[in-house]
């Protein structure tokens, strides 16, 4: 029965070849968030990969920034229709990260910090396609941003994009995280609009 | 304002929320950052006091927006005569609903609106003879409003009382509303947080646990106490209520956030 | 600082379900076994979906996704909902 409000625009939307279908261009960055922001300590802090076979890789936050820390310059796409574009990051790839992990595995789920998770193939983790992101518009993240350190894998919906990261399960099968339970894509590809189930 | 219930369920009016068409009828200044919207709603059934409903803008290319807004007023309608909808906005720096609600709608324009809704934070007259003290934040105080109202209007005999925290005497909401309600049935006890009236001897400042303990009705009269206003607000006074003795289940509380 | 909301705000997407105002009805917590109305659990809003956790635990008691043409909803963090007659 919707009939458009008069003079009601909303945020503005600019069209631009780098959005998605659905997106909306915006310049702040909105915070989202689907629980209390747990704060961690980087003292405390270590991020994990755990194999078949129960085996655990270890990194505490010193050691995880000795893998090396690049510059990532990407663009965001939040499947609540907003879009960033040319935000720059700082991380560590996961290609260092797995360069040791031996598995068959071809499914991860990220764990975070106040129990979120979400579910990701491998494949979508290697090749320069994803990182463990400690900086954000050149700044420490914080931690209502997910800080001290998130997941970061801009060609999927930014849910994928795990908040307070503090590790990864190796899976054979792309069981569902979070809010893949509870209605979003299994994958969620931004550009064919892989919202919902 | 309720309709009468059937003689076998609760004494309860049930009103199934549905979406309805609003006209805006009148747009008034409330204070310097809100507007108080009025709104024409031939379909409208009436509202409990403290309930709220949803507004939905749509865009021309579809894109939606919604946000929950408390009920001021209202009448339900009637043949003859539509139903009336009284809400109150506050405009929230660049925000995407409220600058829009409270600088660009104009008298005739129309909004979708999804309610009554909510059950938990309302009172009804006649449904406890328990004196109720009523917190109200800043614009928090509309659906505390709606009920020192309901309780005139329904010449119940609880004792009412409203403890209203605002920054200056110009960010009182429906004030001449609540002046005149203000008396035997509702004690008014306004707290500036900023700025007190001149010529008052009101001291001026934010409320203290002790200075708040002084103004509610306390925990030995067993009040039904309702609070309203900013996550902040809220969480600071539920916890001074509880501190004070007051049982959680007699505290009922209505936070507003993300009203952007 | 955690920016929740009462589970009041939950009345919309509730009546899109059940025919009775849910938010007055007590749940009780598969996590924690608390039993409380639902209107007193936290409610995220600014969240892909709504999202209400028990007040003692913050166990996810219920979410709601609006995807347009459908609501996805999940109460699967309630053992039991207590409804009047």
């Amino acid at each position: 029965m919707s009939f458009a409000t008069r003079g009601f625009s909303g945020r503005r939307r600019e069209r631009d070849d780098r959005l998605p279908p659905g997106q909306t261009l915006v310049q702040d960055w909105p915070v989202l968030s689907a629980g209390p922001t747990p704060q961690i300590d980087t003292g405390d802090w270590a991020l994990t990969v755990r194999d078949e076979t129960g085996t655990e890789h270890r990194w505490s936050w010193d050691e995880l920034l000795a893998l090396g820390v690049e510059d990532v310059t990407v663009d965001i796409h939040c499947v609540t229709h907003w879009s960033r574009l040319g935000m720059e990051w700082r991380g560590v790839s996961l290609d260092k990260v797995f360069e040791d992990v031996e598995s068959e595995h071809e499914f991860v789920m990220a764990h975070s910090y106040g129990g979120y998770t979400t579910n990701v193939p491998l494949e979508d983790l290697l090749d320069g396609k994803a990182w463990v992101a400690v900086e954000a518009d050149g700044a420490p993240l914080d931690p209502e941003h997910g800080g001290p350190a998130r997941l970061l894998v801009p060609h999927l919906y930014f849910w994928k994009s795990a908040k307070w990261l503090r590790g990864f399960t190796m899976m054979p099968d792309n069981e569902p995280g979070f809010w893949e339970q509870y209605g979003y894509h299994i994958y969620g590809d931004p550009w064919k609009e892989e919202r919902y189930w | 304002m309720s309709t009468e219930p059937a003689a076998s369920t609760l004494a309860r009016p049930r009103t199934r929320p549905a979406w309805h068409v609003a006209t805006v009828a009148e747009t008034r200044r409330e204070t310097p950052t809100a507007v108080r919207l009025v709104l024409d709603v031939p379909t409208w059934p009436g509202s409990e006091a403290g309930a709220h409903l949803d507004l939905r803008l749509t865009a021309p290319d579809g894109y939606q927006a919604s946000r929950s807004y408390s009920v001021a007023a209202s009448t339900p309608a009637a043949p003859g005569s539509p139903g009336q909808v009284v809400l109150a906005v506050d405009e929230v720096p660049d925000g995407e609903v409220s600058p829009f609600l409270v600088r660009d709608v104009r008298p005739g324009d129309q909004l979708e609106l999804h309610g009554p809704l909510g059950a938990f934070f309302v009172w009804r007259p006649g449904q406890s003879t328990r004196p109720v003290q009523l917190v109200a934040g800043g614009s928090g105080v509309v659906p505390l409003y709606a009920m020192a109202a309901a309780h005139a209007a329904a010449a119940d005999e609880t004792p009412f009382r409203l403890l209203y925290s605002v920054r200056t005497p110009d960010d009182v909401w429906f004030a001449d509303e609540l002046a005149a309600l203000a008396g035997p049935t509702l004690a008014l006890d306004l707290v500036y947080t900023r700025r007190a009236p001149e010529g008052t001897a009101d001291v001026v400042g934010r409320l203290t646990r002790e200075s708040f303990a002084a103004r509610v009705l306390p925990a030995a009269e067993r009040p039904r106490v309702y609070v309203c206003g900013s996550t902040g607000f809220v969480e600071t006074v539920a916890g001074w209520l509880q501190e004070l003795g007051h049982a959680a289940g007699d505290i009922h509380t209505e936070r507003f956030g993300g009203l952007t | 600082m955690t920016h929740h909301l009462d589970g009041n705000v939950l009345a919309g997407a509730l009546s899109e379900i059940f025919t009775a105002d849910v938010t007055t009805a007590r749940g009780r917590c598969a996590g924690c076994g608390r039993t409380s109305p639902l209107a007193e659990a936290m409610v995220f809003t600014d969240a892909p979906g709504l999202v209400a956790r028990c007040a003692g635990c913050d166990q996810v008691l219920a979410t709601f996704v609006d995807a347009g043409d459908r609501v996805m909803v999940s109460l699967a963090g309630l053992s039991a909902v207590e409804l009047r007659r």
